[in-house]
């Protein structure tokens, strides 16, 4: 009797590893088959001249996406400069002085910030910014896409914060420095590592975005003209040229797919890199 | 309650030192929860003063108070005098108070993203000293007061993390040195370090007191007996006890101060 129920359980057991194990599998294998799929569907339109070359006329076979290439690493770029200081600084104040009511709203804020879907933020930046100009432009894209990373780099940056031991912040205290000496010079350093790699995952992130992008940096298929233009990025690219009814556009976009995963994922890697030596 | 008075000044009694700091009245709180009630001292200077009693007494919170750390903490409230010289402590904007009152803490802390002389000259370059010669000069002489130097000359730039915790400890007191403060407060600052390197620090502590002023807080009885000219009992946030260590380690005058340094409680 004893032996039929512990047989039974082991069989449960079994079964039950088995299917945690398969869900696991799943839950990354996601990644792999996306990653290989790109590569695979993009990888025969991929070469040097599709990366350097600008995009030819519809109807005509070639050309390349160098346009959405510099137009992303701009559009991210401004996104980041804009961005970035504000997050960080957000984020020490909620770490470093934030108390009370005001601190809670602002916390909370973020984070309904952080679930704001995209697109909403995007029709937000055209309402602030391409209505009033009369014009989609570069600058309208930077900042629907500062937009999402300001609460993300604020979390973060608070997050790390909190993680500074407060004796740290007593032992400088106590040498007689005044307390916005402390913040800047030794509390940020001390946290520095893992603010600059949650601001370089926001940048991986948002340079990912297409909606904000759709009614803000709008595209375009010439070179770039200046931030208050129109430009063309990657995933809005990919999203233009997927949607045509064309053979040579669908492949471009596979290759452009292909590209915007390589800097997502070489930034990622780069900044968990970054993150994993430290002292002590 | 008047300051309680030192002991009759007779034959036995050290050399009688100027006061450095005195304390008059002073009660401290954290939010609700009152710590300290009516603490009177006056601390010698040159010499080394420990506040002993079990925990939780009020220790820590009395020398918090004398560099003002003590409001660095949310909610937390003191009132009464302080007296540095003849300036009210109160009074003074802290930041430069606690430059001439430095603090050592219970647990090494150095700075980790500093190297071991930047620990050091910490304190004079972010107050902006950038004199390159000025700062070597300091961290040498810092580093040979707190009984380090010959341990770290050949490695003043490696990270002052990778130093053993001892070392660690006699880098946080050379950090507090090269300030040059008048009086050096030191919070348990042997409770994390072996016997070795508790030896070492007291020592070093002996040494220094030619110069400025030390108070100690210790758990350890036999520490403040061999370190210091002066002890404080303190007991529930009230100062049972303040004189001549060697008196009160021998002949002390009240119950509780007997009972605990004979360790019937605590």
């Amino acid at each position: 009797m004893n032996d039929l129920v512990y047989a039974r359980r082991k069989k449960v057991n079994a079964l039950m590893f088995a299917l945690t194990a398969v869900c696991a599998t799943l839950a990354s294998g996601t990644l792999l088959a996306i990653l290989g799929y790109i590569a695979w569907k993009g990888g025969s339109s991929l070469s040097w001249s599709f990366l350097v070359n600008l995009p030819k006329p519809v109807g005509e076979h070639g050309g390349g996406i160098a346009n959405a290439i510099v137009g992303s690493a701009k559009v991210v770029g401004l996104a980041g400069v804009l961005g970035i200081p504000v997050g960080v600084s957000a984020g020490v104040y909620l770490a470093e002085y934030g108390r009370g009511k005001y601190a809670f709203s602002v916390r909370y804020a973020a984070d309904i910030m952080n679930g704001v879907p995209s697109i909403v933020v995007g029709l937000f930046a055209y309402a602030l910014i391409v209505h009033p100009m009369k014009k989609f432009s570069a600058l309208s894209g930077s900042v629907a896409l500062a937009f999402i990373m300001v609460p993300i780099v604020l979390r973060n940056t608070e997050e790390f914060l909190r993680l500074v031991p407060g004796t740290i912040r007593e032992a400088a205290l106590a040498l007689g420095v005044p307390r916005w000496k402390v913040t800047l010079f030794v509390i940020l350093p001390t946290a520095g590592r893992g603010i600059m790699t949650g601001a370089l995952l926001a940048l991986a992130r948002v340079a990912g975005e297409t909606a904000p992008l759709i009614f803000t940096a709008f595209g375009n298929r010439f070179a770039d003209n200046g931030w208050l233009n129109p430009i063309a990025t990657l995933p809005h690219t990919i999203y233009t040229y997927a949607i045509s009814p064309y053979e040579d556009w669908h492949n471009q976009a596979w290759a452009a797919a292909l590209i915007l995963m390589a800097f997502v994922l070489v930034v990622n890697v780069t900044a968990r890199l970054w993150l994993r030596p430290r002292l002590t | 309650m008047r300051p309680m008075s030192l002991p009759a000044e007779s034959s036995a009694t050290p050399k009688a030192m100027p006061i450095a700091m005195s304390v008059r009245d002073l009660r401290a709180s954290y939010g609700a929860a009152s710590v300290l009630k009516d603490v009177n001292l006056e601390v010698r200077e040159r010499t080394v003063t420990a506040i002993i009693g079990p925990s939780g007494c009020g220790k820590s919170t009395l020398i918090r108070c004398l560099n003002r750390m003590h409001e660095a903490i949310p909610g937390a409230t003191c009132d009464g005098d302080i007296l540095l010289g003849d300036r009210n402590a109160l009074a003074l904007d802290p930041v430069l108070l606690r430059r001439e009152v430095g603090m050592v803490f219970q647990r090494p802390n150095p700075f980790p993203t500093m190297t071991i002389a930047q620990n050091v000259a910490a304190g004079l370059v972010l107050n902006g000293v950038c004199d390159h010669a000025v700062l070597a000069e300091t961290v040498e002489k810092s580093l040979r007061r707190a009984a380090l130097w010959d341990e770290v000359k050949d490695k003043l730039d490696a990270p002052g993390v990778g130093l053993s915790g001892g070392q660690q400890q006699r880098l946080c007191i050379a950090r507090a040195l090269a300030v040059e403060p008048r009086v050096l407060l030191l919070d348990e600052p042997c409770s994390a370090l072996d016997p070795i390197a508790t030896g070492r620090i007291e020592e070093l502590l002996l040494q220094i007191k030619d110069q400025l002023t030390v108070v100690i807080v210790t758990h350890n009885m036999q520490q403040a007996a061999r370190v210091s000219e002066y002890t404080v009992f303190m007991l529930m946030g009230e100062m049972v006890e303040y004189g001549l260590t060697r008196q009160m380690f021998t002949k002390p005058t009240d119950k509780r101060t007997e009972d605990y340094i004979t360790g019937r409680f605590g």
